[in-house]
């Protein structure tokens, strides 16, 4: 069998203001926003993007209890998926299942809980919650879909802090080439909105969007952008062997042909274009295509004031010359989903390969000249006569940058 | 607190515990762990709702004496 060549078959998300991939393909065509002003604890007023998927779909409320907002959407996504892609579930070998979650970070909602928690009880450590370690370890969101789903193929949780929804996918590739296992679920997912450190980090960095009116807040590669608005959310996909998805007949969504991870090994913060650019490159080498090969780039632009930026030098780098490529940012109507962003907001494009429609960006009424790529999709979406390969761009703290290029997907019969 | 009173504080945590379950024909005598979904962890978070609820300290020895409705009660009237 040949291993190569990965497919997506089945896509089960959760973002601010919708909960399945028609509903928020129909969202960034409509220009809906999903970010609201929400109260957080020590923070007061802030936008952010908040999910409102059926908790109880496939969890009692016992476990709701007991697990986290993380594991609650990973479980969502993961169900989603596999009802999506028409998997027999309860036939196949779970054995053969692995579970690859990218996550930003974990744990920061659960311990800041334990810690307001026992502030109430004179800061006795008698009342700290028995609940605690297992919330908390790192592989917690995708081991607690292991126990849903009652899957006994490995799992863990990738830490890529914003390039993590591209890494989750990228190591379930990787696992699936080397036939660790049959079917992957892979994405990335976020809790963060629970923790108000985040907030309150962006905030005393200067890049925690602030705007009166909520759905206006995130504005990437606008001239009046502030900051970010943090959101949670989740996009996990199934990720089968080419063939072995032919096989069984399936739906598939187009096929992962070129990825790459690498780092900048520049700053904690602030991104290096050229290593962005470097990327960009070892995803289309890998892919074998050039950068003029790509009809659709899903920027990664969180709206910060040097962020954007940095990562439009890298673009004009890595596309320089490629006058049928165009750029669009997911952001402006989801705010940033942290660990999910690179799984959503992928998955937010994947539809052109049906309709042909790039997907605006929101809140980009007046571009930064820094930010004005050629072929930018700012208010209005575009319709091409076909859509074959989508990059998708998603860069972290620490220097981390991901790139992945999902190809259409043409029988050859 | 009456008996009553004290009865219904159990059932309170636990149905804050075990939410999904039906509490209305829970038996007394019988243990808990058989008549309804509970495991080890959820028998922590008993202890630890007394602890915050009533200030009452379980004692690791006196665990086997909340295992079942009647026992938590007996054991909280004890206490209080």
């Amino acid at each position: 069998m040949n291993n190569s060549v990965i497919a997506i078959t089945g896509i089960g998300l959760t973002a601010p203001g919708s909960n399945n991939l028609a509903d928020f393909r129909q969202q960034l065509l409509d220009g809906k926003s999903g970010v609201q002003n929400i109260d957080i604890r020590h923070m007061g007023t802030v936008p952010a993007g908040v999910c409102d998927f059926d908790e109880l779909k496939y969890q009692k409320k016992k476990i709701l209890r007991r697990g986290t907002r993380a594991g609650s959407i990973s479980i969502y996504c993961a169900r989603e998926a596999i009802a999506d892609a028409n998997i027999d579930f309860e036939n196949i070998d779970r054995s053969r299942v692995g579970v690859y979650l990218g996550i930003t970070e974990h744990g920061n909602v659960e311990t800041e809980n334990e810690i307001h928690n026992i502030s109430q009880y004179d800061n006795d450590v008698r009342y700290w919650t028995h609940h605690h370690n297992p919330r908390t370890v790192a592989n917690n969101p995708a081991g607690e879909v292991t126990l849903n789903m009652n899957i006994t193929g490995p799992h863990y949780t990738i830490g890529a802090a914003c390039a993590a929804g591209n890494a989750g996918l990228i190591q379930a590739v990787q696992m699936l080439q080397l036939n660790e296992v049959d079917l992957a679920l892979a994405g990335g997912i976020s809790e963060s909105i629970g923790t108000f450190g985040i907030f309150a980090a962006f905030k005393s960095q200067g890049a925690l969007a602030m705007n009166e009116d909520p759905t206006l807040a995130s504005r990437p590669l606008d001239k009046n952008r502030n900051g970010i608005v943090v959101s949670e959310g989740g996009c996990i996909y199934t990720l089968e062997r080419l063939e072995a998805a032919e096989a069984r007949g399936a739906k598939i969504y187009g096929t992962i042909s070129g990825y790459a991870i690498n780092s900048d090994a520049t700053d904690f913060v602030l991104a290096n274009p050229s290593q962005q650019a470097k990327c960009i490159e070892l995803a289309l080498k890998k892919a074998d295509l050039q950068a003029s090969d790509i009809d659709i780039v899903n920027t990664h632009s969180t709206a910060t004031p040097l962020g954007d930026i940095q990562e439009c030098k890298a673009l004009r780098m890595a596309f320089a010359d490629c006058p049928t490529t165009y750029f669009n940012n997911t952001k402006g109507f989801i705010g940033h989903c942290m660990g999910a962003a690179g799984a959503l907001e992928l998955a937010g494009n994947l539809p052109a390969f049906e309709d042909g429609l790039v997907h605006p960006c929101k809140n980009l009424d007046d571009v930064d000249p820094d930010c004005a790529l050629p072929n930018l999709v700012a208010s209005e979406e575009i319709k091409r006569p076909i859509v074959k390969t989508i990059l998708n761009n998603s860069f972290g703290m620490l220097g981390i940058n991901s790139v992945v290029i999902v190809k259409r997907f043409d029988p050859i019969n | 607190m009456t008996a009553e009173e004290t009865k219904q504080a159990i059932i309170d945590i636990i149905s804050d515990i075990a939410p999904d379950e039906d509490l209305e024909s829970l038996k007394g005598e019988i243990a808990l762990r058989d008549q309804i979904d509970l495991d080890s962890m959820d028998f922590l978070d008993i202890v630890m709702e007394l602890r915050k609820r009533y200030n009452v300290e379980v004692p690791e020895a006196d665990y086997m004496e909340l295992n079942t409705l009647d026992g938590c009660v007996s054991y909280l009237e004890g206490k209080l």
